[in-house]
């Protein structure tokens, strides 16, 4: 059996990892792709406490099926305004994109 | 160690290496692909922790559906008189980004070694899918966020295809 331990140091290197995307990039479609890897990092979180804590149960599971609802619109809407601003702006180096600065 | 252990160490470091790979790429179509490998790798963790649909569906969500999309968006946005420029890199705050990402990894860390989880697992149920399924449509279960995801997923893709459009 593996240790619950380990799949949780697993899933926050990989939550960890999408924060430093998202934090870091420049670019829009990385920083969607940094979301991504965290939506991940839970959805394995969520699988594993499923797994250990509460197997009889199917809630764990379902709570992980909404996650993937949620991130699917979330990437749909999310590259459909980056193509929208690509149209308008001919740019997606989020820096660029500034117009509501004051 | 058992075979399962073996395998988790296999499937954490194909998850976890190309997951630092999406992030530190300076391509973002390579980032893409090192993404779709991520996806794969948590496939193989859903099967090792004995969740065998969630896996199918992060076969078909993730790199049936959300991977073609970001690649589609790439290719879509692609700025063909500076190639490079598209990658784009990391901005000047990204040291500053990496040392949170580190905190955080520390003290998530720390929590899940110092709490004490409780016994050791009992075995799956055999049919654990059907109880799935039953509690998605169960009125005393899930069944409203069940419509409600379906109604968030129709008025997504409404939105996307105004958002999108060519005016």
């Amino acid at each position: 059996m593996i240790p619950l331990e380990w799949v949780l140091i697993l899933a926050a290197a990989l939550f960890c990892a999408g924060v430093y995307g998202v934090l870091s990039q420049r670019n829009g479609i990385a920083v969607l792709m940094g979301i991504e890897l965290m939506l991940n990092a839970t959805n394995i979180n969520l699988v594993a406490f499923w797994r250990y804590l509460e197997p009889g149960a199917a809630t764990g599971q379902a709570f992980a099926l909404f996650v993937y609802a949620v991130a699917a619109a979330e990437a749909a809407v999310g590259l459909a305004l980056i193509i929208a601003i690509w149209r308008t702006r001919d740019t997606i180096i989020l820096e660029d994109i500034d117009l509501l600065k004051g | 160690m058992s075979l399962q252990q073996i395998l988790f160490i296999i499937f954490g470091a194909i998850t976890l290496g190309a997951a630092l790979l999406v992030v530190t790429r300076r391509n973002v179509f390579h980032a893409a692909l090192f993404l779709i490998l991520s996806f794969f790798g948590v496939a193989g963790l859903y099967v090792l922790l004995e969740a065998p649909f969630l896996a199918a569906v992060q076969l078909f969500v993730y790199v049936g559906g959300i991977a073609i999309l970001i690649v589609f968006a790439i290719t879509l946005t692609r700025d063909t008189m500076n190639p490079l420029e598209n990658g784009a890199g990391r901005n000047r705050q990204w040291w500053a980004a990496a040392l949170v990402a580190v905190a955080l990894c520390g003290m998530l860390g720390w929590v899940a070694l110092n709490h004490d989880w409780g016994a050791a697992p009992g075995p799956v149920l055999e049919h654990s899918i059907a109880i799935l399924g039953t509690t998605l449509v169960d009125p005393e279960g899930l069944v409203l966020p069940f419509e409600v995801a379906s109604v968030l997923l129709l008025v997504t893709l409404i939105g996307t295809v105004t958002i999108a459009r060519e005016r």
